[in-house]
């Protein structure tokens, strides 16, 4: 470990701890207390065509862009051999950008929805830009850094992939961190901002997606006594 | 059998003067809430009309309600892996145009305008937006048959009407129109729990009411579009589902929904219906033909011993059995056979049951003359102006036996009463009608008293809920004692 006193050593080596700790706390704290405050605060209700247009390119896109994270994060010595060959890495990483492209495209028209349609900029709050300008730092250095830094499926798995393991097995290598441009660095820290932020914003309704309605029963009926779902 | 007891609903449309009562009524207990002003979980519709959410009925653009395919029941709106898909964005919400844009006015202008040559204005004003707003639609617009070419012309219950019929039915001087109230009908299939990702959605089990609970509600959006009735509503405020809870916290201490007690045309009649729930998929699957009588026989004897003990052996209460026997909503729907379930081919069993209306009166403008006295007294049902495939399109899936079976059973109470009490038409005719309407003397007079000389208690049957009970189980007794007092309520919030 380098100087503990460093910018990077608070960065990369105690701001994923706090993150961590703060989203734990936070989103434990907020569903026991205020449960209610769970949604995804839908406004597709209040206009449709828009909606559209910007919330399914960007959560399409989010979506497998993240997998990908979370693979290359997982299983780093596979995606290393599937890059082994020239063509299956530019398989791998032009899609990754037209994903990261579509989500960003999908961020930028949803914003520009809550900004121009009235009915919406109704429902936004101070908490909800912010996430939006989070969001936007996030996405677009992504995408820049997959076309300024070219192979990031590779390196990542080479350098990031590492790193992340660092951290969970609690002795933090920032090595790796320290030589990266500023750019992935801005990419690295506001992901770890994002996740402190999610108990304070919208963002909590990816912890609640309903994964039990794949094999649940279709009706749910509660009675006072006896079971809680039986149908 | 598995007996299982649900509080169900009869609304006789031949009473209803569309006098609105009923949702303002509602209005002002449950939905004068930020996020609900557009809401009217009981609304009053002007048939034939497009209703409240304009075409509510048409399901090839709102895909509500249940399919059936391969045999099975499926819902239209989505499998379980396209409830992943729809959550992003769903192709079959109603949006708030389909609604209205809910307002109000500008009244303190009227007061505070400074002085000028001009009388001020009060503006209509954004219930959403805050900002003015033009009118454009409000939740009865085509009351009364207003604008009907371009509303009520749009009706889908006008399908495989002639053309007519149609002309007829909007003919100057022969137009005819009825009301046509609607509330959650509770139903024992409903589309809204099956559709709901995050199962906030459920049935009561004691008494069948549906409800929506609201902390586990995310705002996927899945009941409001599968609601094939639109009664689940979205509360674009705070980012939750909303819809008619039956007033159960009236119900709970014994009195009526407040649309039901406050009903001007004493239209209403609550009361407690036992059913099986074992054969419920069955008969939802049946063809469109019979769906009328295979929800009918869902429904069981509550006088039947075996359905007694079956109904003990279940947890059912013997006080609610015993409140079955008495209600209202069993003579209408299963003695009688005049009540009828709305568009059951949407094959989710509603529990809302409608007498079809005979009124106005069945009498055809002819010659000058308002040719209502023959001797076919009230005209033959065949002849009557608001034409059977109309009825039969909204209360019978599209067949309209069962409406003319309920009708003429109407018809012959009246003769039967007209004989009695005026005695302009003889005893003979009306045993005839009686007859031929499949009823008795007696039923018919049981048919007009519990239509016209219904005391409160008649029409509200409402089951002990046994709340206190219920809370015992979930809760000890003792844990809130000496705890009562000052304390704080939390008003629901948007999100963070
Ligand atoms: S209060 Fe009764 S009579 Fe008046 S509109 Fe409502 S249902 Fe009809």
């Amino acid at each position: 470990m380098t100087s503990v006193l460093s910018l990077d050593a608070l960065l990369f080596g105690v701001l994923p701890y706090v993150a961590l700790a703060v989203f734990l706390l936070g989103s434990i704290a907020r569903y026991r207390g205020w449960r209610y405050s769970y949604s995804s605060l839908s406004s597709q209700f209040l206009e449709n065509r828009q909606h559209f247009w910007g919330l399914v390119p960007f959560h399409y896109g989010i979506l497998v862009v993240l997998t990908g994270h979370l693979v290359a994060f997982l299983i780093p010595r596979s995606v290393l051999a599937w890059n082994a060959q020239p063509l299956r890495l530019y398989v791998l990483e032009v899609s990754a950008l037209a994903f990261g492209v579509l989500t960003v495209i999908g961020l930028a028209a949803a914003v520009w929805r809550r900004i121009t349609v009235g009915r919406v900029r109704r429902v936004t709050n101070t908490r909800d830009w912010v996430l939006f300008a989070m969001l936007g730092v996030q996405t677009v250095t992504g995408v820049l850094v997959a076309m300024l830094y070219p192979w990031g499926s590779s390196w990542f798995a080479a350098t990031a992939a590492p790193y992340l393991w660092s951290l969970v097995f609690l002795r933090p290598d920032l090595t790796a961190m320290a030589a990266m441009p500023w750019l992935v660095k801005t990419h690295i820290v506001t992901a770890f901002v994002l996740v402190g932020y999610t108990p304070f914003s919208r963002l909590v309704h990816v912890l609640v997606a309903p994964l039990p309605y794949l094999w649940r029963k279709p009706q749910v009926v509660r009675w006072y006594r006896g079971p809680g779902v039986v149908s | 059998m598995n007996v299982r007891s649900q509080v169900s609903m009869v609304f006789h449309l031949d009473k209803c003067i569309g006098c609105h009562t009923c949702s303002i009524a509602c209005k002002n207990i449950w939905t004068d809430r930020k996020g609900t002003e557009y809401m009217w979980w009981n609304n009053v519709e002007t048939k034939p009309g497009t209703g409240f959410p304009t075409a509510w009925e048409d399901q090839e653009k709102y895909n509500g309600g249940w399919k059936v395919e391969d045999g099975t029941l499926a819902l239209r709106s989505q499998s379980r892996t396209k409830s992943v898909v729809n959550m992003f964005h769903h192709p079959n919400l109603p949006t708030l145009d389909d609604y209205y844009h809910p307002w109000t006015y500008d009244y303190k202008n009227l007061f505070d305008a400074p002085e000028g040559s001009d009388q001020p204005i009060a503006r209509p004003i954004s219930m959403v937006t805050g900002e003015p707003v033009a009118i454009e639609s409000g939740p009865n617009w085509d009351d009364d048959l207003g604008g009907s070419p371009v509303y009520a012309e749009h009706d889908r219950n006008l399908e495989g009407l002639s053309e007519e019929q149609r002309q007829q039915l909007f003919a100057v001087e022969r137009l005819v129109f009825f009301y046509f109230p609607r509330i959650c009908n509770h139903c024992l299939n409903p589309a809204c729990v099956a559709a709901c990702p995050s199962g906030a959605l459920y049935k009561r089990g004691e008494d069948g009411i549906v409800l929506v609970d609201q902390t586990r509600c995310r705002a996927w959006r899945a009941c409001i579009a599968a609601c094939p009735y639109k009664k689940v509503y979205f509360n674009w405020s705070t980012g939750k589902s909303e819809k008619c809870i039956l007033c159960f916290p009236r119900l709970e201490t014994g009195q009526a929904p407040a649309c039901f007690h406050s009903c001007v045309g004493r239209i209403r009649y609550l009361g407690v219906l036992l059913y099986d729930a074992d054969r419920l998929e069955e008969a939802a699957s049946r063809p469109d033909d019979e769906l009328v009588e295979a929800q009918r026989s869902l429904i069981l004897d509550p006088f039947d011993p075996q359905v007694i003990a079956a109904a003990a052996a279940n947890g059912v209460h013997d006080s609610v059995i015993e409140s079955a026997q008495r209600s209202p909503v069993y003579q209408f729907v299963k003695v009688w056979k005049v009540a009828l379930p709305p568009h059951i081919e949407y094959r989710t069993m509603p529990m809302l049951f409608y007498v079809p209306p005979m009124a106005p009166v069945m009498a055809n403008r002819g010659q000058g003359v308002v040719d209502s006295v023959s001797d076919d007294l009230f005209h033959d049902i065949e002849a009557a102006r608001v034409p059977l495939q109309f009825l039969g399109n909204l209360f019978g899936a599209g067949h309209d036996a069962k409406v003319r079976y309920a009708l003429r059973k109407q018809k012959a109470v009246r003769w039967h009463r007209r004989a009695e009490t005026v005695g302009d038409v003889d005893r003979a005719t009306a045993d005839r009608m009686l007859r031929e309407a499949d009823c008795t003397a007696e039923e018919a007079e049981a048919i007009y008293r519990l239509t016209s000389l219904c005391t409160f208690e008649e029409r509200f049957v409402i089951p002990p809920m046994h709340r206190e009970e219920a809370l015992q189980m979930l809760e000890e007794p003792m844990e809130h004692k000496q705890a009562a007092g000052f304390g704080f309520i939390k008003a629901p919030r948007r999100g963070v």
